[in-house]
């Protein structure tokens, strides 16, 4: 029995991490009995397709939509009631949900905080919600300073003169 | 002289297996003739094959003119890396003598010192990139146009060692930071994925010409349908001495240069 | 399970050994977390260079997986006895080198979360795909052997009949690993020093010597420290598969070089200048290049000799220099020189950072954990039913007699 401290911590660790997406949504979204508040699109009343189908399939439609226009050069979608709209996350999604009062506030509920869309795809300039400028231009200009770049860090670290030399160029 | 059954048989099977052979032989071979020829001519039913023409004698890089590059840049979100080993480059330019080696004789110093030639993805017809993808994020349109699936690619960068041109680019770093004005219209790319010029597809998809081409204060980038012969790049073509890159390889590039 | 048992029961010595390999491989994944947090950028790669160490460390490492062959061959095939011994200890290196491998292009893809696209979008155009199938086959098909002869041998009976044609094929399969790594870089238009028909044959010939050469160095590690005995009369000829082989090796380089520079296409020259003679004053890689020239033609006269190839210094010491040489041909100035000049006649240089390095000494660290972990249960098999043989005959005294 002299193994028994060693099961009983590994179990420990175990029970630990099978745990930890809720104690990481307890950490972000405070009570998660409270369901999120969503702040909703103040100029249309009407999404590309019934609310009830988005709340559930929006990845689905996401995924064709981002199939079709890249892959397919399909970007008119005809929606239920016959309404084209652009297939563009940016202009169509974005030109009436906040990403921050709407999207970001049910996946940090649902525990699948930002999915990787938003490492290109940018957020309109002028949005439709109250959401300041700067909010709106990430990491634009780092402050000088501010942060070392990983760049510069990384060209220390390896510290090897990298300009490439033109030949026959003169 | 009798045929049993069994004999029979045997040569129906033969025959079979033979003239699926030459089935399979001539679905083969006639693919990769149909490849092959695919440089010089379009297939008939290729009714759109956008290309680009570039006027060496209208261009003025060598008076420090870059319209272009910064048109791109900033429709694209080009990031600007000050380190050369991170660059990403949709069209950028090379001194004359890199780009046209195979035109040097040797005496043409007085003519040739300091052009500086525009360069960008070829869209070749027959793409040494799109052959070695292994995903299928990098692919040609009917169009012609070589497209990349920023969703799909993995980074393998196999289609950087596999391009002749060295028209592709690699996302070393997380570009955002790096990237002067955000232009909220296009997406910006991720670190980990290989990008390269698209020939403005999403501008020809409303119908506007690429943004390097209207930039051009000396309109000397002439894009349009190179399967009509009137189209505006075919009478230059005609009309005029024009190079491709590398054309010996047989990737048949559809960006051509007016020397 | 897998009689992994075997490898949880060692000396000191033993688990001083796997702390060290852990820790390194510890070292070696922070930086991994380092690269995946921040992005390639962390190597010397580049836009011009866009292949470096990894990719050159994976081509290597698939040759040394390939040549297990040189063992499975001669017995199997030809029934040599005398290979009976260190049969499982090829193979499983062949294991080793594969994963090894697959950790390599893993850590060099810039979107490794992505690595199932290749599964999800099956692209039989793509030399890569044709890579992933060989590589994989050649893990499944020695995992299999491995398990079923070992367990055969631990029961002491005979291995099922069914696992012979697997090994057969494997033999095949160990040729076709490396042909398809070549392929991926000689069907490339444009990279003039990879576009030669004698890239895949000069891989196996290269894989053929660097691969036995290790083995031999194994043996004669896994001598010193278990007592456990190959056989002299394996490791001489082992020894001779890696003279062969590093003579044909080095004759295949000869033949390119004479190929490039007789023809002098400015082109086709430029690459084998910038590794041997420097060009437009970069000399980055010459005297590494020259290093792996002459540790080759210093290996070739120690294994030429037949009194000094079965020397018991020398021969260490030249199975040393071969698997060097190779490295630095292969696992270095294979994948820059083809990389160099860019297509633009530009010249980046390469110089691979310390994050790289790191992560590369991991992988190998990885491979020496489960080479160790390995080579423990085989010769943990073979001293159980060999103390069994002791006490039925008197006869086996050597090895366990000290």
């Amino acid at each position: 029995m002299r193994d028994r401290i060693w099961i009983v911590a590994g179990l420990a660790v175990f029970v630990a991490l099978i745990t930890a997406p809720f104690w990481r949504a307890r950490r972000d979204v405070g009570d998660l009995a409270k369901l999120p508040v969503l702040t909703l699109p103040a100029n249309q009343t009407q999404c590309v397709a019934p609310v009830a189908y988005m709340r559930a399939s929006h990845m689905k439609l996401l995924m064709a939509w981002r199939y079709q226009v890249v892959r397919e050069d399909e970007r008119k979608y005809v929606a239920f009631n016959g309404k084209v709209y652009q297939k563009n996350l940016t202009e169509t999604c974005l030109g009436c949900h906040n990403k921050e009062q709407f999207c970001d506030r049910c996946h940090a509920y649902a525990g699948v905080p930002s999915p990787y869309c938003w490492s290109c795809h940018n957020q309109p300039q002028a949005g439709a919600s109250a959401v300041s400028a700067a909010a709106l231009q990430p990491q634009a200009q780092p402050a000088p300073g501010a942060r070392r770049s990983p760049d510069r860090l990384l060209s220390r670290m390896s510290g090897w003169p990298v300009s490439p030399v033109p030949r026959r160029a003169q | 002289m009798k045929i049993t059954r069994k004999d029979f048989l045997r040569l129906t099977g033969l025959s079979f297996l033979a003239a699926g052979t030459i089935e399979a032989t001539h679905a083969i071979a006639g693919r990769s003739a149909a490849q092959e020829s695919a440089p010089r001519k379009e297939t008939p039913s290729q009714t759109v094959r956008w290309g680009m023409v570039v006027d060496l004698r209208k261009c003025r890089k060598d008076s420090g003119c870059d319209a272009c590059i910064q048109a791109c840049d900033s429709a694209h979100n080009i990031p600007q890396f000050s380190n050369p080993k991170h660059q990403v480059k949709w069209i950028w330019t090379q001194p004359y003598e890199t780009v046209f080696p195979f035109i040097q004789n040797g005496y043409a110093e007085q003519t040739d010192a300091g052009i500086q030639v525009p360069l960008m993805c070829n869209h070749c017809a027959d793409p040494p990139c799109v052959r070695v993808c292994p995903t299928q994020a990098t692919w040609k349109r009917a169009d012609g146009i070589v497209m990349m699936d920023w969703h799909r690619c993995i980074g393998c960068r196999y289609c950087m060692a596999a391009c002749p041109y060295g028209s592709r680019s690699f996302n070393w770093l997380d570009p955002r930071p790096h990237i002067p004005h955000i232009n909220p219209d296009f997406p910006t790319r991720t670190k980990g994925v290989v990008e390269k010029c698209n020939f403005c597809e999403e501008r020809l998809a409303q119908g506007q010409r690429p943004a390097c081409v209207d930039a051009c204060p000396e309109k000397a980038l002439v894009f349009g349908n190179l399967a009509d012969p009137n189209s505006e790049p075919r009478q230059l073509l005609r009309e005029r001495f024009a190079v491709q890159r590398e054309p010996e390889l047989g990737t048949g590039p559809s960006v051509y240069y007016l020397v | 399970m897998f009689m992994f048992e075997k490898a949880l029961e060692g000396s000191r010595r033993y688990w001083i050994w796997l702390f060290c390999v852990l820790a390194v491989i510890a070292v070696g994944f922070v930086f991994y977390m380092y690269q995946f947090n921040v992005g390639l950028g962390v190597t010397g790669m580049s836009r011009d260079v866009s292949w470096g160490l990894y990719i050159a460390q994976f081509t290597f490492f698939v040759g040394v997986a390939a040549s297990a062959v040189m063992v499975v061959l001669p017995y199997y095939l030809h029934d040599y006895k005398a290979f009976g011994r260190i049969t499982i200890l090829g193979e499983f290196l062949a294991i080793t080198a594969v994963i090894m491998c697959m950790l390599f292009i893993f850590v060099d893809l810039g979107q490794p979360a992505r690595i199932f696209n290749m599964i999800l979008h099956p692209t039989p155009w793509s030399l890569m795909f044709w890579d992933m199938i060989s590589l994989g086959g050649y893990l499944l098909l020695n995992a299999v052997i491995t398990l079923v002869t070992l367990t055969a041998e631990r029961e002491e009976v005979a291995p099922p009949a069914w696992i012979k044609p697997i090994i057969i094929l494997s033999i095949p399969w160990a040729v076709s690993i490396h042909t398809v790594t070549a392929f991926l870089y000689a069907g490339l238009p444009g990279r003039a020093f990879w576009l030669t028909a004698i890239m895949a044959p000069r891989f196996l010939a290269g894989a053929f010597c660097s691969g036995p050469a290790l083995l031999i160095l194994f043996c004669l590690i896994l001598r010193k420290t278990t007592g456990f005995d190959a056989g002299q009369k394996a490791i001489n000829a082992l020894a001779v598969i890696v003279t062969y082989a590093m003579a044909i090796n080095v004759f295949f380089i000869l033949v390119e070089i004479f190929t490039t520079l007789y023809s002098r296409i400015p082109g086709d020259m430029a690459p084998l200048e910038y590794l041997y003679v420097g060009l437009d004053g970069n000399y980055h890689l010459v005297p590494w290049m020259w290093l792996s020239g002459l540790l080759a033609v210093f290996s070739l006269s120690l294994l030429l000799v037949p009194s000094w190839r079965g020397n018991r210094v020398l021969l260490p010491i030249a199975c040393l220099a071969v698997f060097f040489s190779l490295w630095l041909d292969k696992g270095l100035g294979l994948i820059v020189g083809g990389f160099t000049p860019s297509p633009l006649d530009t010249i980046t240089t390469y110089t691979p950072t310390l994050p790289e390095w790191s992560i590369v000494i991991g992988v190998w660290a990885i491979g020496a954990l489960m080479i160790t972990v390995f080579y423990k249960i085989a010769l943990g098999v073979h001293e159980e039913i060999g103390e069994e043989e002791v006490h039925e005959s008197v006869l086996v005294a050597g090895a366990a007699g000290r």
